[in-house]
C-alpha cells in the first residue's frame, strides 16, 4: 500500500513539474492583450513574414537533411547488414560520435576548415554555407536515422530478398530502390521524423554558420519580445509532439502489416 | 519460368563484378561523409589545440585553460551539469520505477514514455521561452505565488538566470532521457527476485539494499554519466535563457568562435578539447557501465 502512495506521488510530483510550463507557456501567449486573452500573438507571429521566410528555410533544409541521409545512410546499412557485417562496430561507432562530440564542437570544426581561405571554402558563398549546414544536418541526426533504418533492416529477410531480386535480373540500385525500400518504409519515416524534430529548430549550428533559419529566428524574438516567444514555443511543442505522433504511427502500420503477413 | 534461361548468360559478368564492389561503393559514401564532415573537422580543431599560431607544436594553450575565467567557467558547466545530471537521474529512476513496478494504473507507462519522447525532444530555445513564462518575473508560478501566498521567490534570493535556474531547466529534458534510457533495465528486474527474497524473509529496505540496487547500479551510473555529458555540451538553452549572462563552457566557446573573445584562437581550440574530454569520458564510462548492467537484461 505504501509502495503505491510514494508511486502516486511521484508520478503526480512528475506530472506537475512536467504540465505547469507547458500550461504556463500557454497562458502566458494568450497575455499579449491587456485584460483580456486572446490570440494575438500567434496572430503577429503567423503575420510575420521574418516567420515565414525563416520557418520556409528550415522545412527546406529538413527535407534536404532527410533525403541526403536517407541516400547515405540506407546503402551503408543495407551493405553492413548483407555483405560487410566486420565493419559494423566502426559503422555504428561513427553514427555514434554526434551524441559524444558537441555540435558546438562540430560547427566549430566547420568553420576551420571550410573558412574562406581553405582548400574548400565551403563558407564563402551562401548556396556553400547551405550545403554544409544541410551536411551538418545529416552528421546530427546520423544516429536516430542510422538506428532507424538498422532496425527496419533487422525485421526483413534482406538476403532472401536481395537473392529473389538478383535472379529476376535487377541490379544492387534496383534492388535498393524497389525492393529494400518499400520494406523498410516505415523504419525510414520515423528515422525522417526525428531528423526532422533535430533540425527544425536547431540553434548552434544555424546561428554560427550565420544562416536566417527558425533557430536563430526564435533566439531573436525571444531577445526583442514578450508574448511572442511563448506563442513560439507553443507552436514548436506542437512541431514536435507531431513528429513523436507520426513515428508512433509509422511504428505502428509496420506491426499491422506484421501482424497480416 | 522463362527468365533464368534467357538472363543467365548476359549478366553473370556484371553481377560477379559488381559483387565484388557493389559493397564498398555502397558505403563508401558514408565513409567519404564521415571523414570529411565528422571525423576531419574534429580532429583538426583538436590538433589545432597543441598548435601556436605559426604550426608549431606546442603546449602552450593547453597550460594557458588554467586561466582563471577559464577554470571559472568549466568549475560551473561541471557543477550544472552534474546537478543536473543527479537530480535528474533520482527523480528520472524514481518515474519510471513508479511507472513500471508501482502498481500505478496500466495507462500512465505508455503516457509516460510518449510524453518523455516529446519532452527529451524538447530542448533548446522554446525551452527556454517556456520556463520564463513559468518561473520568469512575470512567470504564471512566480506570480501565482506571490498573489496567493505573498511569497515571492525572487526576494526568496531564485533567479531564472542562475545556477538554479538553469538546473531547474535542464532537468526538463533530462528527467525524461533518464526514463528512456533506463526503462529496459527497470524492466530486467525480475518478478521472481522479490519472491525469491519475500520467500526468504527480506523487508523492502533490504530488497533494495542487496538485490535492486546491486543489479541496477551500474545502469543508473552509466545514465547519469551521459545526462552529464548531454548538459555539458548544451548551448541553446542556456543561450536563450541568460542571453550569455551565464559563463559555462559551452556559451564562452561559442562566444569565441563568434568573436576571439579569448584574445587567441588557439586557446579556443584547447577549450573545444577540454569539452570533448570531458563528454567523451563521459559517454565511454557510460558505455562500459551499460555494458555491465545489460547482464541482467537477458
Amino acid at each position: 500500500m505504501t509502495k503505491k502512495i510514494v508511486s502516486w506521488i511521484a508520478f503526480l510530483f512528475g506530472a506537475l513539474y512536467f504540465l505547469l510550463p507547458l500550461i504556463a507557456t500557454f497562458e502566458f501567449s494568450l497575455r499579449l492583450k491587456r485584460n483580456e486573452y486572446s490570440f494575438e500573438a500567434y496572430r503577429i507571429v503567423f503575420a510575420d513574414s521574418t516567420f515565414q521566410a525563416a520557418f520556409l528555410y528550415s522545412l527546406v533544409l529538413a527535407f534536404v537533411t532527410i533525403v541526403i541521409g536517407i541516400l547515405i545512410v540506407v546503402p551503408t546499412a543495407y551493405w553492413v547488414q548483407l555483405r560487410l557485417p566486420k565493419l559494423r562496430p566502426i559503422v555504428e561507432f561513427i553514427t555514434l560520435l554526434p551524441l559524444v562530440i558537441p555540435a558546438i564542437i562540430i560547427v566549430f570544426g566547420y568553420i576551420r576548415m571550410y573558412n574562406t581561405s581553405s582548400i574548400l571554402p565551403l563558407t564563402q558563398t551562401s548556396i556553400g554555407t547551405d550545403t554544409l549546414l544541410s551536411l551538418g544536418y545529416v552528421a546530427l541526426a546520423l544516429p536516430y536515422m542510422y538506428r532507424a533504418v538498422e532496425t527496419g533492416l533487422r525485421t526483413i529477410d534482406v538476403a532472401t530478398l536481395t537473392e529473389a531480386s538478383e535472379s529476376l535480373g535487377a541490379g544492387w540500385v534496383t534492388t535498393m530502390w524497389k525492393v529494400i525500400l518499400p520494406n523498410i518504409k516505415s523504419a525510414i519515416l520515423s528515422g525522417a521524423f526525428l531528423t526532422f524534430a533535430t533540425v527544425i529548430g536547431e540553434f548552434t549550428f544555424a546561428s554560427l554558420l550565420n544562416r536566417p533559419t527558425f533557430g536563430p529566428y526564435l533566439q531573436l524574438i525571444g531577445a526583442k519580445r514578450a508574448y511572442e516567444p511563448a506563442a513560439l514555443a507553443v507552436i514548436t511543442f506542437l512541431i514536435t509532439w507531431a513528429c513523436m505522433g507520426l513515428i508512433q504511427l509509422a511504428g505502428n502500420t509496420r506491426k499491422i502489416a506484421g501482424d497480416k503477413s | 519460368m522463362w527468365t533464368p534461361r534467357v538472363t543467365a548468360n548476359s549478366p553473370r559478368i556484371s553481377i560477379g563484378l559488381g559483387r565484388q564492389l557493389g559493397p564498398w561503393l555502397g558505403v563508401a559514401p558514408f565513409f567519404v561523409f564521415a571523414a570529411l564532415f565528422l571525423v576531419l573537422p574534429t580532429g583538426l580543431l583538436l590538433v589545432g589545440a597543441f598548435q601556436n599560431s605559426d604550426g608549431h607544436f606546442t603546449l602552450q594553450n593547453i597550460a594557458n585553460l588554467a586561466r582563471a575565467d577559464i577554470i571559472k567557467s568549466f568549475w560551473l558547466s561541471i557543477k550544472i551539469s552534474a546537478a543536473s545530471a543527479i537530480g535528474g537521474a533520482i527523480i528520472g529512476f524514481a518515474l519510471a520505477y513508479a511507472a513500471i513496478n508501482g502498481g500505478l494504473p496500466k495507462w500512465i507507462r505508455p503516457t509516460l514514455m510518449t510524453f518523455s519522447g516529446v519532452a527529451s525532444n524538447f530542448a533548446g530555445v522554446p525551452l527556454a521561452f517556456s520556463f520564463i513564462a513559468t518561473l520568469g518575473r512575470l512567470g504564471l508560478v512566480t506570480v501565482f505565488l506571490n498573489n496567493i501566498f505573498g511569497f515571492n521567490i525572487y526576494s526568496a534570493g531564485f533567479n531564472l538566470l542562475d545556477f538554479w535556474g538553469l538546473t531547474l531547466t535542464y532537468l526538463y529534458f533530462q528527467i525524461p532521457l533518464m526514463v528512456l534510457i533506463l526503462t529496459p533495465a527497470i524492466d530486467g528486474l525480475k518478478k521472481e527476485w522479490r519472491e525469491a527474497s519475500a520467500t526468504l524473509g527480506s523487508s523492502t529496505w533490504q530488497h533494495w539494499r542487496y538485490i535492486t540496487l546491486p543489479v541496477l547500479w551500474p545502469s543508473l551510473a552509466g545514465s547519469t554519466l551521459l545526462l552529464f555529458a548531454n548538459a555539458f555540451g548544451a548551448v541553446a538553452t542556456a543561450f536563450a535563457l541568460t542571453n550569455s549572462s551565464l559563463n559555462i563552457v559551452p556559451i564562452l566557446l561559442f562566444a569565441q568562435i563568434r568573436g576571439d573573445v579569448l584574445h587567441d584562437p588557439n586557446l579556443g581550440y584547447a577549450l573545444a578539447l577540454g569539452m570533448v574530454l570531458i563528454t567523451g569520458l563521459s559517454n565511454v564510462l557510460y558505455i562500459m557501465l551499460r555494458a555491465r548492467g545489460e547482464r541482467w537484461q537477458k
